[in-house]
């Protein structure tokens, strides 16, 4: 079991900076740290080991450590509520998604230290609940039939205060033959001792800062109106524009339609009770009243008025900050991390962790200075998808498509155990709604050196970050001076934070882009830049940012494509920007048209090699192939023994790889558990497999570009695996350099185009 | 139907298996591992890294997260091939009543 963990406030720095560190620590009360750059982060027997670079900081020594944990779970709250001690009816839509769980909130006016107030929930089974304070404590009368999960029902509940008298009005939407959950009660609980405490949605504070009793589902059209009602009027007071009889007695309207790209609620009646939300509930969700006529929220927000708040939403677990490191001012730019140690590790429990960051140049560009001909562009939105991916853990299933066992650390014990750190964005919700949104602002067990990963290759297993280490140690090893960009920093900042590098190279699978980093990557490319693509499966998923919840992201996996789960018909626009979600490919730029090759398979146990193709003769590419005379390439690695293997990717012109790529070498006998991606077929073939199918292979691929720049894709996951075999001689590792050393040098490529007309010379 | 795993017609997969646990298998053992491997509900038998690369114990994680998962630390294996083997003859004995540990 991890015994310290913990996470940064961001995850980019320049030199000079501050950054805080937030740590866990489950036994002892202190721990040591010190500032590490990271070289190699994987303790594979077979590769070259952990290697680390100490960087003396005022992190050095011990620190006082203590247990920090998450307050899981979403909510909004309205901090200006009245007091509630008239008559009043509560309406909403309401759509529940795990009745198995009980004390879940639906509205509350709840004093927890007074037991004071009103709490509308659910009980387990899916019965709605009525809690009231009195004299005598807590009283609680509850519907007489549940209701069913995933149907919308209409709920009045009517209180008057001074009575006791309760009435739960519940009314499905669709009613069912044999299904009895229509009820009108009329309860008696007893007189009421009002609170003068927010409001609070799908949540309840319960004491020392913490909120509980959540709800699993959508709440559509909360209203608060005076007097006792029942379902009959909703439908009269859920109109826009209300008759003065109702308008007259209006407390509350909420319409959650309105900023659905914000944290904010909004009322629109008198009194203007605004709300915000808390701990990401998902937004832009079709409420009860989707037609399917319109599928973008912006186009007809008013059939997007639901809030679909879990019990395991996180957006930032707000711990208290552990260490504050100031980054040296000469502190070169690249992977660093703060190394946690609280004692020995054992078979029973790993007692350190590596919290990763990047040390980044000056964003701004008159302090940046001369700078290295090449940059890293380091895949965070990647890694902010899969921060602590647990598809071994929510997902049944995953074995067979490993291949093997399912593999668990330490650190996948502790993701176990500790749900509340939220998921990555493969994840269900405990309701089995997919993870949409994903914050770093957490301990990310994956995100870290030393991760032995369930889902890459056998070997290494490696994958996302620490398979990345592979490129470091060996741009280490082959002295190349390079910078790092992070995917967030190129959403802020867009193309004018790459322009001056020569060279960019990518992660081992960039899987992830917002829309302003294609264009900020496009326009580089376009402009002369030299892409060395290092990975395979790379610009597949469009993402989204907000400033309203910075350090998250959002992903809607629409339609098409590897799909862990599927985000409901209706729901494949984001929130946070309002663009169209899910693979890039679907929206008109395939990865082809960045990287000169797209995404064609996959396979997660063995790894395979190239044979060298009749392209990698013509003399464009000789200096990608000097020193290199092998027909096989990369029959190696520590990525499931070969340097083309977990994810692959071909040229395929339709799509968009340039029609000048040349293909230097495919990859060959890959094994049956290789698999076609389904985007790729329309009909299901039988032959899906690499030992059946042509179509599965990577293509090792470069193409100059019109500007006289360059594309080079080595199209596998796996390729920088194999980077380090045999003392980092041999032939993946002579083909990456000469690609390296070629591209670092300004002399444009032969375009084969005359300068001023771009026509053939 | 799906296919039934017989010891009588599936026998010859056994050493296939022994000699090499990862890779690329036969089209007949992969068709005997996807039958064994494909989730039927109950316990994910998992794999425990104690120390990774050196110590591993199974585990089983059961279907409801809240329930702890329980530790088979009674025997340990050094590689991934020794537990793989120990699962295969575990799931052998389940699909054809025989024991070929």
């Amino acid at each position: 079991m991890l015994k310290i963990t913990g996470y940064p406030d961001r995850y980019s720095a320049e030199a000079g900076e501050t950054l805080d560190f937030m740590v866990t620590l489950e036994e002892g009360e202190t721990f040591d740290a010190r500032l590490v750059r990271v070289v190699h982060g994987d303790c594979n027997p077979e590769g070259p080991g952990l290697k680390f670079t100490h960087i003396p900081s005022n992190a050095d020594g011990s620190h006082a450590g203590k247990p920090q944990r998450i307050d899981a779970g979403s909510y909004a709250v309205v901090d200006r509520a009245p007091v509630l001690d008239e008559p009043f009816t509560f309406f909403t839509m309401l759509w529940p998604t795990l009745v198995r769980r009980d004390d879940q909130t639906i509205f509350a006016q709840w004093d927890h230290e007074t037991d004071t107030g009103y709490h509308i929930g659910l009980g387990e089974g899916g019965f709605v609940s009525v809690t009231v304070g009195t004299e005598t404590g807590p009283k609680t009368v509850r519907a007489p039939k549940p209701m069913v999960e995933r149907q919308w029902y209409g709920l009045a509940v009517s209180i008057d205060p001074a009575t006791g008298a309760v009435g739960i009005d519940q009314k499905p939407v669709r009613p069912y033959a044999h299904v009895d959950d229509r009820c009108t009660a009329t309860l008696q609980a007893a007189p009421v001792s009002p609170a003068h405490v927010p409001f609070h949605f799908a949540g309840c504070p319960v004491g020392q800062g913490r909120y509980d009793r959540h709800f699993d589902g959508k709440i559509d059209s909360p209203i608060l109106m005076a007097g006792r009602w029942t379902a009959a009027d909703q439908d009269a007071v859920m109109r826009k524009v209300l008759a003065p009889e109702w308008r007259n007695r209006l407390i509350a309207k909420w319409d959650f339609s309105i900023g659905i790209d914000t944290a904010d609620i909004t009322d629109t009646g008198p009194y203007m009770l605004h709300g915000r939300l808390g701990n990401l509930p998902t937004r832009a969700m079709k409420g009860w009243n989707w037609t399917g006529e319109e599928h973008s929220w912006k186009l007809k927000p008013e059939h997007y008025g639901a809030i679909h708040f879990h019990h395991d939403d996180v957006y930032d677990a707000g711990w208290d900050v552990s260490v504050s490191v100031t980054l040296p001012e000469d502190i070169k730019s690249g992977p660093y991390a703060l190394h946690v140690r609280s004692g020995e590790s054992d078979v029973d429990a790993t007692r350190e962790d590596y919290i990763s960051f990047f040390v980044v140049p000056p964003r701004d560009k008159a302090r940046r200075g001369k700078r290295p001909k090449v940059a890293f562009l380091a895949p965070t939105c990647s890694y902010i998808a899969y921060a602590n991916h647990a598809e071994h853990i929510t997902a049944r299933g995953v074995e067979i498509l490993m291949n093997r066992m399912v593999h668990f650390g330490h650190s996948d014990l502790y993701m176990y155990e500790h749900p509340e750190l939220g998921g990555s964005l493969y994840d269900t919700h405990a309701d089995g709604s997919g993870v949409a949104y994903s914050s770093r602002l957490r301990p990310v067990l994956n995100f870290t050196a030393q991760y032995h990963s369930w889902l890459g290759g056998h070997g290494s297993a490696v994958y996302q970050y620490n398979a990345d280490t592979h490129l470091f140690d060996w741009l280490e090893e082959k002295g190349i001076d390079y910078d790092v960009i992070t995917d967030e920093d190129l959403n802020a900042h867009g193309y004018e934070l790459i322009e001056d590098y020569e060279v960019i190279l990518t992660g081992t699978h960039p899987e992830y882009h917002s829309t302003v980093m294609w264009d900020a990557m496009k326009d580089w490319i376009d402009r002369g830049g030299r892409l060395m693509y290092m990975g395979g499966n790379g610009w597949y998923w469009r993402v989204a940012f907000n400033d309203a919840w910075p350090g998250a992201m959002e992903l809607r996996r629409a339609e098409d494509g590897i799909r862990p789960w599927v985000s409901e018909p209706g729901e494949y626009f984001h929130s946070f920007s309002g663009e169209y979600g899910g693979l890039w490919r679907r929206i008109g730029r395939a990865p082809n048209v960045i990287a000169g090759v797209g995404f064609i398979a996959q396979g997660f146990d063995m790894s395979s090699y190239y044979r060298r193709a009749p392209d990698a003769d013509n003399p464009r590419a000789a200096f990608i192939f000097e020193g290199v005379d092998d027909e096989i390439i990369g029959d190696f690695g520590l990525v499931g023994g070969g340097a083309a293997g977990i994810e692959l990717d071909c040229i395929t012109t339709d799509l968009g790889s340039p029609p000048n790529m040349l293909r230097l070498a495919s990859s060959e006998d890959h094994s049956a558990m290789m698999l076609l991606v389904n985007e790729e077929f329309g009909p299901v073939p039988p032959n899906l497999g690499g030992d059946q199918n042509e179509r599965v292979r990577a293509d090792l691929a470069f193409g100059e570009t019109p500007a006289g720049g360059a594309l080079f894709a080595t199209s596998s996951i796996a390729w920088c695996g194999a980077l380090s075999h045999n003392g980092y001689d041999n032939n993946v590792s002579r083909i990456t350099e000469n690609v390296l050393r070629r591209f670092m040098d300004p002399e444009p490529f032969d375009t084969g185009l005359s300068a001023n007309t771009g026509n053939s010379q | 139907m799906v296919y039934k795993i017989t010891a009588e017609a599936d026998r010859q997969y056994v050493e296939e298996f022994r000699a090499k646990p990862m890779g690329d298998h036969s089209p007949g053992l992969q068709r005997v591992l996807n039958i064994m491997r494909a989730y039927r509900g109950g316990d994910q038998v998992i794999l425990i890294a104690r120390r990774e690369f050196a110590d591993f114990v199974i585990g089983r994680m059961p279907p409801l997260r809240e329930d702890p998962i329980v530790i088979e630390d009674t025997r340990t294996f050094s590689t991934r091939e020794e537990a793989e083997w120990a699962l295969f003859c575990r799931r052998w004995r389940e699909h054809t009543g025989e024991d070929i540990e």
